[in-house]
């Protein structure tokens, strides 16, 4: 399955004008095959753009993005075969959502990749069913559905094309706990069983402990820091200072020691925490 | 404290495609508001929460039932359309995407776009629009452009243009949700000053279930009904009852419910880190822990 790499990524906005900005400095960095990374960063921190790098959706001023080894852009004219094997899921479903039914809309990728009528019916229904969308909803406008299904349409959207690289930005935001745990869980099984590389842009951090591999945090468009949640949650203080924050547990452990119970500060997860706690007690 | 809202045995359906489609969002509710109180709603995914947000704010009329809002009824034979108007000017809104409220290209012009249309005159139209920035600490961002705000402080300037109507209450429709922690924060801040210092009503929907820790009373929605309510303590101390309804507890809460499971007299309604972390080691003290044994 497919590995992608950015060498010396670099992308300005509005190049020359006065509000010229740097949105993304020299970043460097490889997302293996077969791993889901999490990309933290403030709101500007240069998260957006760096997905839009991967399946072309922007061209980098300068530097190199690899998918398997082969720079994306080396023929501008097949960018679009690209974007068959790296989907991209987008922050707001309504800007993604267009087609009359929400069954043409999941369709579409598939048609665009050539495939006849049968195995696109195949492809949506199985899409849809991954993304918990009812089949009656299929025959419905995308517009009529409720903010949680539109991000599920989307979803399926880019499912439908099976992709072998994944990037979702935001995916679970505005789902409620439940399907949030849903959505995520499904996702990391697909991953699982595709060997696929799935890429998830978040501000939960708590769900990015969960359900991540690695993680990679963003601030003013460059890399500032990556290594498992444990690696990286164990450096709250350098995490506030770029605008983010570490889940509620990590504070609980910080506490915990400062109250004498030291069970370690590389704690990401409630489950680990118990575990880490309670283990070796005598259950009364 | 008299209520601002009062809501009697409200029920709301969607007209479906078809005749007899109609789809059921509220079934038989009923609670109400004080005067300068803090709710937070929570409930899963089409429980019904957005719906009963824009029956409050009268974008949508109940089918049945009655609404009180600042005493007057709003559901009454008699009612005109002046006194929905009156209700509208009470009870305001901020959404979730921080990209689709705001009207104006330039922050204050947006503040001020409410008080205009309600056709002050100019000088109280300034002092309210000052007024407000001042109150979501936004002052020094008055002239700028609204497309270079950030996500929080975009919801900021639509919060600014909530409270620049002179409204009693406001209702928040997870506008945290799109935004990145420190943006959350920012917004959370601002909803609590609004709450504590201007004495402003707030219902604010989420599900971070942190956020409704801040609140003084919680409720929980399941299928279209109010499932539970109270305080966040008592709430939150049911987590079972939560998690059968795809809801979640603060992770405070469910550290010290595995705590609790494993036979220690615990309480589980602690929301503050370092309090969690006290009520643990009191517990747990003088016993070698996990971390020894393992």
């Amino acid at each position: 399955m497919a590995e992608i790499t950015l060498e010396n990524i670099t992308y300005v906005y509005g190049k020359g004008a006065p509000y010229e900005m740097r949105a993304l400095d020299d970043i460097s960095l490889i997302f293996p095959a077969g791993e889901v990374t999490g990309l933290i960063g403030h709101t500007g921190s240069g998260k957006s753009t760096l997905v839009q790098m991967l399946n072309g959706l922007l061209k980098p001023d300068s530097g190199r993005v690899l998918l398997d080894g082969k720079d994306i852009w080396e023929e501008p004219k097949n960018i679009q075969q690209i974007r068959f094997r790296v989907g991209l899921v987008m922050q707001y479903p309504e800007y993604q959502l267009f087609d009359e039914t929400v069954e043409a809309d999941i369709g579409f990728g598939p048609k665009n990749m050539g495939m006849d009528e049968e195995k696109i019916k195949e492809a949506v229904a199985r899409a849809a069913e991954f993304a918990g969308l009812s089949p009656e909803l299929l025959k419905k406008s995308p517009f009529d559905l409720s903010g949680g299904q539109k991000r599920r349409a989307a979803l399926a959207g880019v499912m439908a094309m099976e992709p072998e690289v994944l990037v979702l930005d935001e995916p679970a935001a505005g789902l409620d706990p439940g399907g949030r745990r849903e959505i995520l869980g499904r996702i990391r099984e697909y991953q699982q069983k595709s060997g696929a590389s799935v890429i998830i842009v978040s501000h939960s951090m708590e769900d990015m402990a969960l359900y991540c591999d690695r993680v990679l945090v963003m601030a003013n468009g460059k890399l500032v820091m990556h290594g498992t949640p444990a690696q990286v949650f164990s450096r709250a203080e350098e995490l506030i200072a770029v605008g983010l924050d570490v889940p509620q547990i990590t504070r609980v452990a910080r506490a915990l020691r400062d109250a004498g119970v030291d069970i370690g500060l590389d704690i990401y997860t409630v489950k680990f925490a118990a575990h880490r706690l309670l283990s070796g007690r005598e259950f009364k | 404290m008299s209520d601002i809202i009062r809501a009697e045995h409200l029920s709301y359906s969607y007209p479906g495609e078809e005749e007899g489609q109609s789809v059921q969002a509220l079934r038989d509710v009923s609670f109400s508001v004080k005067e300068g109180e803090f709710v937070a709603v929570l409930g899963h995914n089409g429980c019904g929460k957005s719906t009963l947000a824009k029956i409050l704010c009268m974008i949508l009329l109940p089918g049945e039932g009655k609404l009180y809002i600042d005493g007057k009824d709003m559901t009454g034979e008699d009612v005109t359309e002046e006194d929905i108007y009156e209700g509208r000017r009470k009870v305001g809104m901020v959404f979730q995407n921080p990209d689709n409220q705001l009207v104006a290209t330039i922050v204050e012009e947006d503040v001020a776009f409410g008080p205009e249309n309600l056709g002050l005159p100019p000088e109280k139209i300034r002092r309210r629009v000052d007024w407000a920035l001042e109150t979501v600490g936004m002052t020094k961002y008055a002239r700028h452009a609204t497309h270079r705000l950030s996500g929080g402080q975009k919801q900021r300037i639509a919060i600014a243009g909530a409270i620049a109507m002179d409204r009693k209450c406001i209702i928040f429709d997870e506008s945290t949700a799109m935004l990145d922690p420190h943006g959350r924060k920012e917004v959370m801040d601002t909803i609590s000053r609004l709450n504590r210092e201007e004495g402003i009503t707030v219902i604010h929907i989420t599900h971070y279930m942190n956020e409704a820790t801040m609140a003084d009373r919680v409720l929980v929605m399941q299928d279209g009904g109010i499932l539970m309510e109270g305080t966040p303590e008592k709430v939150f101390s049911q987590p079972e009852k939560l998690w059968k309804a795809g809801l979640d507890v603060p992770q405070t809460t469910e550290l010290l419910w595995y705590v609790q499971q494993a036979g220690y007299d615990v309480a589980l309604d602690i929301f503050d880190p370092a309090a969690c972390a006290c009520e643990i080691a009191k517990v747990l003290k003088g016993t070698p822990h996990g971390r020894d044994n393992a």
